[in-house]
């Protein structure tokens, strides 16, 4: 229980926020919109990281939380990069046109 | 742990070079450094007892001194092997600091006693990787190659955060001996999202290893990353997600195995058959080779099933990735040399004992190591796994997995049939590189050697 709801709400919301992002990634053809779905799950587990620290009074999952928002920040950083190279070389982020590594 | 924090200065001490100017010194740095954190390593497996840093965040046991032996031994020959074909590049210190940092990252997956270095330590592998994979910047094939793995990659690191982060929900703790413990106290009325948690991270960890039905990105970015990073993804980065897979596993999680072995059967069984009926069909050496790691994370999955923490399975599972590591550096050596124009097919390989008697001879005992046949180091690799497994209630699976490795023989012999009785193609020029031919020279000769006397590896736990 946190502030009278009970914690399985809050799996509940996460593990939907997840969903969406996971269902985002596969379905979208837009690279940008694919990194925000991956942004969407990652931060679904932070929510998921701070109710549970409010819930067991403890503050390990509140540092978890800046660990994955510094990894998550490289991450993007890098594939940004990735991308803008692919849109030097294609002129597009349409995942449609990275297809040629197929038999 | 000394050799650990080595690692991670070299790589911050080969970004100076590039400040310095001092490109010349880089690889007998880089060399040196390995050797003087191999030395360490060494001196650390002689004592008693295994102490742990960081809060009991990292901890150097026998099994993860051992696991990092193998990796560093294999990087040792990948930088030698990498030395002469970025020789003429600017971006060759950019290379050697990326990869020096993603095995700081390897080797912490070695030694994690936390979900927190677990997930710092996969992503220190990975992100190094993912620019790696994409590093030919001009050719498409190869950006596409570190897309694919950036998301990829990614979203298996959501799946393994949801799974921690639910884990932590029900057990208030990130270390893995105080998960085990939790488990042992509550055996029987864990709450469900306790074993969501469990499952979500063994897909993550598949995804990792890349076990299929979770295997789809492997072949597509083994293909299109260029050889030499290919090379280090499946040897190193392989080696490191099994250690940390079985830690994981046997150690934190084995209070609930009757949970995760009824997935991972299905894991072995589905790489099994769909990586050797693949591979049996590609033309591509890479991405025949792409698919024999999936079947090999296979071999390496039932060492994990027979679900046994004892000194055999450590043993199996250690000699087996030393055996495919050195067996795939031979063979991505040699493929590296053949394929310089770009043509990475079977064809490449026409009549190279003609061109080249001494590569031809390596890679034949290359891919009969990969494909276990006796005298080289592969053979007795399968056989541990098989011996290991021997006592589980999952014998079928050995059935399958003779089976598909007759499958295995078929697609490693194309080659051999290719390089002794096709004509040569005479176009096709191939330069000669010393360094090169050392490295191949010596991981064939450790092949055979490990293979002929496997006592000194297959014993190295002793119960």
């Amino acid at each position: 229980m946190i502030n009278g709801i009970s914690i399985n709400y809050y799996i509940l919301l996460s593990a939907i926020l997840f969903i969406i992002g996971a269902v985002g990634v596969m379905a979208r053809r837009n690279s940008i919109i694919i990194f925000m779905c991956i942004e969407l799950m990652l931060n679904a587990v932070n929510l998921l990281l701070v109710s549970f620290s409010t819930l067991h009074n403890d503050a390990k999952g509140q540092v978890f939380v800046f660990f994955i928002m510094a990894v998550a920040a490289a991450e993007v950083a890098v594939g940004l990069a990735i991308l803008s190279m692919i849109y030097r070389n294609v002129k597009s982020i349409d995942t449609d046109l990275l297809s040629n590594l197929k038999h | 742990m000394k050799g650990f924090l080595i690692i991670t200065a070299l790589g911050i001490i080969a970004m100076l070079l590039q400040v310095f100017k001092l490109k010349k010194l880089l690889l007998p740095i880089t060399v040196l450094g390995i050797l003087t954190a191999y030395v360490f390593n060494f001196l650390e497996w002689n004592q008693p007892f295994s102490i742990s840093y960081f809060e009991n965040m990292i901890a150097f046991d026998k099994v993860s001194l051992a696991f990092t032996g193998v990796i560093l031994a294999t990087a040792f020959f990948w930088f030698i092997l990498a030395s002469k074909s970025y020789e003429g590049e600017e971006s060759m210190i950019d290379h050697f600091a990326l990869v020096l940092f993603a095995l700081t990252g390897a080797i912490m997956l070695t030694s994690f006693k936390n979900m927190t270095t677990l997930f710092i330590g996969v992503e220190i592998m990975s992100i190094p990787l993912y620019v790696l994979a994409a590093s030919r910047k001009k050719d498409v094939l190869s950006n596409e190659a570190g897309f694919k793995y950036l998301i990829m990659g990614s979203f298996a690191s959501a799946f393994l955060l949801f799974g921690i982060a639910l884990i932590y929900g029900a057990s208030g703790s990130f270390d893995i001996n105080e998960i085990r413990a939790y488990i042992t106290a509550n055996q029987g009325e864990l709450p469900s999202f306790f074993y969501a948690g469990v499952v979500m991270m063994l897909i993550a960890m598949c995804f990792k290893v890349s076990a299929a039905p979770f295997h789809f990105w492997a072949p597509d970015v083994y293909h299109g990353s260029p050889t030499l990073i290919t090379a280090l993804m499946s040897t190193i980065v392989k080696t490191a997600a099994f250690a940390a897979f079985m830690r994981l596993f046997l150690i934190g999680f084995a209070g609930v195995s009757e949970i995760w072995t009824g997935i991972l059967v299905v894991v072995i069984a589905a790489s099994l058959i769909v990586a050797n009926l693949t591979a049996a069909v590609q033309t591509n050496v890479k991405r025949m080779l792409a698919f024999s790691s999936i079947s090999h994370a296979a071999f390496m999955l039932m060492v994990i099933l027979a679900n046994v923490r004892s000194s055999l399975s450590v043993n199996a599972i250690l000699y087996y990735s030393l055996a495919y590591s050195i067996g795939s550096i031979t063979a991505f050596g040699v493929m590296h040399r053949v394929s310089r124009n770009g043509n990475e097919t079977v064809d490449s390989f026409n009549g190279l004992s003609k061109r080249s008697p001494f590569l031809a001879v390596c890679m034949t005992i290359a891919m009969l190591s990969l494909a276990g046949i006796p005298i080289t180091s592969g053979f007795f690799a399968k056989y541990f796994v098989f011996t290991a497994m021997i006592g589980t209630a999952h014998k079928w699976l050995l059935i399958l997995a003779i089976l598909t490795s007759a499958v295995g023989v078929y697609y490693y012999f194309k080659v051999i049939i290719a390089m002794y009785f096709k004509a040569p193609d005479t176009t096709v020029e191939l330069n000669t590189d010393s360094s090169g031919n050392l490295v191949v020279l010596i991981t064939t000769i450790i092949t055979l050697v490990i293979g002929i006397v496997p006592g000194y590896i297959a014993e190295m736990f002793t119960s």
